[in-house]
């Protein structure tokens, strides 16, 4: 078996101390920055990638990994204890996980979560490994008209599947572009919006816009707000244990959870936060058992569920980012950079040009989630204990490690000026309502977009319906077009709305 | 004419003005043909584009009715100026800026630099707290950058190591 080779290629990688030790840190650190609230996925990641600049390629991005699923495991516990969802996947996980912890059932929650996210990672490991090599095939086959459909389908699945207003979403997509745009054009040489800068011939660098937009931009949005009186359950921690009785319910919770996550994960854009409102939905209309607690007091199914999704989830959107090159989401777009910050550029060529970082990444990603299992439910104490941390403490920390971890890309001052320039343009998307996840991922897919545009019309000396008359390219577009079409019946608008207004 | 939201049509007025400075810059490129783009081209497309977004968003800010009218709300200066402020002190601390005669005072005075001048857009200041508090983080930051990571930071005044 083929699958068994690669994958004992990657675990024979991933086995070695020195990576064993970096999944374990990325894994540790992700967690606590993670568990801080208010701090999701993409900010955690973007301020812990300078960690990662001085290891070897593998190990960084081993680390990186660790370094998300610690952030989810963080943000899912935070939800569960303060009823604050670090992060827009454990949305929904807040609605029954805070409830149980107020029933001082906080252990079984916390478990729940820990035991379905370690089923689910497991699995999507699985399916990642078993559909990576044949899409990989796959993407060899496209050509630039295909690459450029395609990541135009990606980047509307992106902001459709996304919350909040679809028109600004796609604006927002757009001024990523354009930001990308800045720099030095690869084929003419020419400094575009550089304003005669020398620093801004190199383009802008994207861990500038991701801390300055994430990190800054919510630091002011939060300061902003009148101070809230956090209720963190410490004390009711006690049995982490669930039931065999919760056992029994949660199970079934779990497999139809991880199905529909490794399912919606591979979408662009879907990743885990669709996974989990999905799986929350759709537990939500199985029927009750006799003497079930009702879903939103205390439901085990309804921290299970949503929780193994978004793991599920979040370890298949993995799919398009190492196969095609594409990342899905912003998180998988910080992964991207992080990647050429190592000199890989992404894409079908990395498994066959670099086989031990495929699967070597591939099977830490299972011992990064064995890891947490193992991480969490002992150390719970200890994360309890840093959600009392007051803000007060915590947004000086986090501005200190913004601006070390932006000095430390390159050891350059400029960029130091340049975040803080993109924080007040992050406060001003909050104030305007627009969300700035699309603009980061249209900010990495600028490049490439144009790279592509510029070749197919290349091959196709400036004929435009190249797009259309080669079907997967038309295809990938038609589908795009259905997406639009399916968000802007009136039926499924309103539905959408509702969707993302409950928590 | 009334704005009915205010969000959206501020939202789309930001959209349309970068949408046509991105463009006009574009102009001042080469724009090329289809077949063969000059650096002007995609970013031209992309910022009609842009303008085109914004006009239907501020329209949409316009003439959609909406409950409350989707007030921007307060502006929260005074946070925008001390996190900012910190992070730009925090640069300039640590490097220096020759030009105005500002020596390098490296990686542990910027630290404090920063920490104070975050904290002071907090809720509340207690000297003595943010003191502690900058120490910590000066510590934390020299173990975790500086020793374990290697990472090459200005570490002390210049005027001090020369």
């Amino acid at each position: 078996m083929e699958l068994f080779d690669n994958l004992a290629l990657g675990f024979g990688v991933a086995f070695t101390f020195q990576n064993l030790i970096y999944c374990f840190i990325g894994c540790l650190l992700g967690t606590l920055i993670g568990i801080l609230p208010g701090i999701g996925p993409v900010a955690t990641i973007a301020m812990l990638l300078p960690a990662t600049y001085a290891l070897p390629p593998v190990a960084a991005l081993i680390m990186l990994a660790g370094i998300y699923y610690g952030a989810q495991y963080g943000g899912s516990t935070t939800a569960i204890l303060v009823n604050l969802p670090g992060e827009s996947s454990s949305v929904v996980t807040v609605i029954d996980g805070y409830q149980m912890a107020r029933k001082g059932r906080a252990g079984p929650a916390l478990a729940a979560a820990g035991i379905g996210s370690f089923f689910a990672g497991c699995v999507g490991t699985i399916i990642l490994a078993a559909f990576a090599p044949p899409l990989t095939e796959v993407a060899f086959k496209f050509g630039p008209a295909e690459y450029f459909s395609l990541m135009t389908l990606g980047l509307i699945g992106a902001v459709v599947l996304a919350s909040g207003s679809l028109l600004k979403a796609i604006a927002m997509i757009v001024l990523g572009l354009l930001f990308g745009m800045v720099g030095t054009d690869v084929n003419s040489g020419v400094a575009r919006y550089s304003f005669d800068i020398p620093e801004l011939t190199d383009g802008i660098d994207f861990v500038v816009i991701a801390m300055g937009v994430f990190g800054y931009g919510e630091i002011i949005a939060n300061l902003s707000k009148p101070e809230d009186d956090r209720e963190v359950f410490t004390a009711k921690v006690t049995g982490l244990m669930p039931t065999a009785e919760d056992f029994r319910r949660m199970f079934p919770a779990m497999l139809r959870g991880t199905a529909l996550g490794s399912c919606l994960g591979i979408l662009p854009g879907g990743g885990a936060m669709l996974s989990a409102f999905a799986a929350y939905t759709i537990e939500k209309k199985t029927k009750l058992k006799p003497g079930e607690v009702p879903f939103g007091q205390g439901n085990i199914r309804g921290v299970c569920a949503p929780e193994s999704a978004n793991n599920a989830g979040s370890q298949t959107s993995f799919i398009p980012l190492l196969t095609l090159g594409i990342p899905p989401n912003a998180v998988m777009a910080l992964m991207v950079g992080a990647m050429t910050i190592h000199n890989i550029q992404p894409g079908p060529q990395v498994m066959t040009s670099n086989p031990e970082l495929f699967w070597g990444l591939i099977a830490s990603m299972w011992l990064g989630n064995l890891m947490l299992i193992i991480l969490n439910l002992p150390l719970i104490g200890i994360w309890i204990k840093l959600l009392t941390v007051p803000y007060r403490w915590l947004f000086p920390a986090i501005v200190l490690f913004c601006a070390i971890g932006v000095y430390g890309t390159k050891n350059s001052e400029f960029d130091v000026w340049m975040v803080g320039i993109f924080g007040f343009v992050g406060y001003v998307f909050h104030k305007l309502g627009t969300e700035p996840a699309p603009l980061l991922l249209g900010f990495i897919l600028g490049p490439m977009m144009e790279e592509n545009l510029r070749r197919a019309l290349l091959l196709s000396r400036g004929d435009w319906s190249v797009f259309v008359t080669r079907p997967i390219s038309a295809s990938f577009l038609v589908l795009a077009v259905i997406l639009l079409i399916i968000v802007l019946l009136p039926a499924v608008k309103n539905r959408r709305e509702e969707a993302f207004v409950e928590d | 004419m009334k704005i009915k939201s205010q969000k959206d049509f501020f939202a789309g007025l930001m959209f349309l003005v970068i949408g046509l400075a991105f463009a006009i810059g574009a102009i001042d490129y080469n724009i090329g043909t289809g077949a063969r783009m000059g650096p002007g081209y995609f970013p031209l497309i992309l910022g009609v584009l842009m303008s085109i977004l914004g006009i239907a968003i501020g329209a949409k800010g316009l003439i959609v009715e909406t409950a409350d009218g989707d007030k921007i709300g307060k502006w929260a200066w005074k946070q925008v100026f001390f996190i900012l402020a910190a992070n730009f002190a925090f640069g300039i601390l640590l490097v220096g800026v020759p030009a105005l005669g500002i020596p390098q005072f490296g990686l542990i005075v910027a630290i404090y630099g920063l920490v104070f001048i975050a904290s002071l857009g907090g809720y509340s200041f207690n000297t003595k707290e943010v003191a502690i508090l900058a120490t910590c983080l000066a510590v934390g930051s020299y173990g975790a950058f500086v020793w374990a990571l290697n990472l090459q930071f200005p570490v002390w005044p210049s005027f001090i190591t020369g």
